[in-house]
């Protein structure tokens, strides 16, 4: 593991991400920019994957079970070779294959489709489960949103992989803290999410979700623990490094061009400055 | 197709759930590809043996249908042939949008078994009767919507099932010993509807399925004795329709009598009636729920009640047939 390489790919992916959104010029900025850290460690250094064979049995799989968190992973995807990366700047134009929410039959590297919150952390499991069957060594990354764990569907999910013993799974719970309209504490209060999530037989641990090193540990830690399914709740700045958005962690934004522009050159600065460290 | 039509109107000693839980028995141990995912409900079709038979692929989910759904499309992403099954009611109203989602719009399919069809939730009640189950799974693009008579009839559908690649299917069934229609051995093509009676005689057509098409089979038979001849088609695949055979029955016999065991505004009428408006306009009366919600109480009971016998069939001829 290089931390460096990690956090200049991390850089990229934010960097790509404004660019993704940009060429629509509105989208949902927030919750996409603040899994760029973790897009990071997954694409750069965990997964096994191949871009010119998505479909790959023996791949690991990626679900965003918070869909709308689309263009990070379409920014990833073209980071990674999957396709020319100008092939994103297609978001949500008539018969794009780059929709707002993640849709498997649109997007080459997309595992499972997502957009109706919490669906995604069952199929995520009903696909590990399927792997688990076969006996692949591989496995299933499920992101959650903190506001979508308003949805009941992920606690079901979470009590069948702890039940079927789904060790191959993990998912991660994206704590930016804030949801559609307004700071999760104000619209629908969660007790501690990690105990929530311990209490339901996962493996839990809680990490700052922008430090590379400790989601890369904390995934080595996961994969150590047999028996049981994972939980990595991820501590996150909503619209981390979008300059618009990070300060009021918006959830869509549709900034002016000179907003953009602002936004494109400060994550061009960013990515210079962590390639010079 | 190889069907042999019994049709003496005799209660079957199987059970009709049987039909499924031992074709899916036989069909699991063939194709290791097969999983099985149900919610609670194994006990109440007999596919506990699945469990114990091929115990790491039928799976309990519990009762969460919602999650259940999605795993079961989750299986399918990796390339499973995956059977889901709860009630009626679970199995459509309790998991539609992950039914939707993550199986239909994913390009995933998933096989959705529905115990309890219409009026046989019988002692389970209005909270337990499906009415409109079959017309939510009408409204999802690429399904396939089954409604089958009896043991004989289903089980040669569940055969069939995992040759179906594209969209999610739907099969709604009954749990008990039933009427059997059709003879042992039968085979049933999924998409083509069984003409058990015809003539040039016939001044019209009678369209059924399920617990109805021995109904209408009665009410063949009465009319008959009246000196009316009628046509008599088991449409159990409610979609895709067999268009061809609605056409041809109606310009034949000039008149459309539907009978279903479901809400007549979402279901089997209103896919035949559909079909007619844009092909071949005619008469149609519509035998079914009148979009009534369920209520507990024995299946004879509620046959009466929401109009589901064959004296409401041969009413709906008649009327059908005064009507051209």
């Amino acid at each position: 593991m290089n931390e460096k390489n990690l956090k200049v790919l991390a850089a990229e992916i934010r960097l790509e991400t404004l660019k993704v959104i940009h060429s629509r010029g509105f989208g949902h900025v927030g919750g996409s920019m603040d899994l760029a850290d973790l897009m990071a460690v997954l694409y750069g250094e965990v997964m096994k994957y191949d871009p010119k064979n998505p479909r790959w049995e023996d791949r690991d799989w990626l679900v965003l079970s918070k869909g709308h968190a689309g263009p990070v992973a379409y920014a990833t995807y073209g980071l990674m070779g999957y396709y020319p990366m100008e092939d994103a700047y297609t978001l949500n134009q008539p018969h794009t294959k780059f929709p707002s929410h993640t849709d498997r039959k649109l997007t080459p590297g997309v595992d499972l489709t997502t957009g109706s919150l919490g669906q995604g952390t069952s199929t995520a499991t009903g696909a590990a489960l399927g792997n688990k069957i076969d006996g692949r060594d591989s496995h299933v990354f499920c992101v959650v949103g903190d506001g979508e764990a308003d949805e009941g569907q992920v606690w079901e999910a979470f009590h069948f992989a702890y039940a079927h013993k789904l060790d191959n799974l993990i998912f991660f719970i994206d704590k930016n803290g804030y949801q559609l309209d307004g700071p999760t504490d104000d619209i629908l209060a969660h007790s501690d999410l990690a105990k929530k999530a311990e209490a339901f037989g996962l493996y839990t641990q809680e990490i700052d979700g922008h430090d590379v090193t400790a989601i890369y540990n904390a995934i080595q830690n996961a994969y150590a623990t047999k028996g049981v399914p994972s939980c990595i709740v991820l501590d996150t700045c909503k619209g981390k490094g979008a300059t618009f958005a990070e300060p009021k962690h918006d959830h869509s934004s549709q900034p002016n061009e000179e907003q953009w522009a602002e936004a494109i050159a400060a994550a061009e600065k960013a990515l210079e400055e962590v390639k010079n460290a | 197709m190889n069907v042999k039509l019994i049709g003496e109107h005799k209660k079957d000693s199987r059970a009709c759930r049987d039909g499924l839980a031992l074709t899916l028995n036989e069909m699991m141990a063939e194709d290791k590809s097969i999983c099985y995912v149900d919610c609670d409900l194994m006990g109440c079709i007999n596919t506990k043996m699945l469990r114990k038979n091929y115990p790491d692929r039928a799976f309990e989910a519990g009762i969460a249908e919602g999650n259940a759904a999605g795993v079961a499309a989750g299986l399918a992403a990796t390339g499973k042939t995956v059977f889901f099954h709860s009630f009626g009611t679970f199995s459509s109203r309790r998991c539609y949008d992950q039914i939707y989602m993550s199986a239909a719009y994913a390009g995933l399919t998933v096989h959705v078994l529905a115990s309890d069809a219409g009026v046989t939730a019988a002692f389970n009640g209005g909270t337990h009767m499906p009415l409109e189950d079959a017309g939510m799974y009408l409204s999802i693009p690429e399904t396939t919507v089954l409604d089958p008579a009896d043991y004989d009839q289903l089980a040669s559908i569940t055969r069939q099932l995992p040759s179906i690649k594209k969209g999610v299917t739907f099969t709604r069934f009954v749990r008990k010993g039933i009427i059997q229609v059709y003879g042992e051995g039968s085979e049933f093509e999924i998409g083509k509807g069984v003409v058990l009676h015809e003539s040039d005689k016939d001044v019209a057509t009678i369209i059924t399925s399920g617990i109805m098409v021995d109904e209408s089979l009665k009410a063949y038979e009465a009319l008959q004795a009246e000196g009316i001849s009628v046509r008599v088609i088991d449409m159990f695949t409610w979609k895709p329709l067999d268009e061809e055979l609605v056409i041809k029955a109606a310009k034949e016999t000039g008149a459309i009598v539907t009978a279903e065991n479901h809400n007549v505004t979402c279901g089997l009428g209103s896919v035949v009636a559909n079909c007619l408006a844009k092909n071949c306009p005619t008469v149609q009366e519509f035998v079914g729920v009148q979009d009534q919600f369920g209520q507990v109480g024995p299946q004879d009971f509620l046959m009466d009640e929401y109009g589901l016998r064959a004296a409401n069939v041969v009413a709906a001829v008649k009327k059908a047939v005064s009507r051209k």
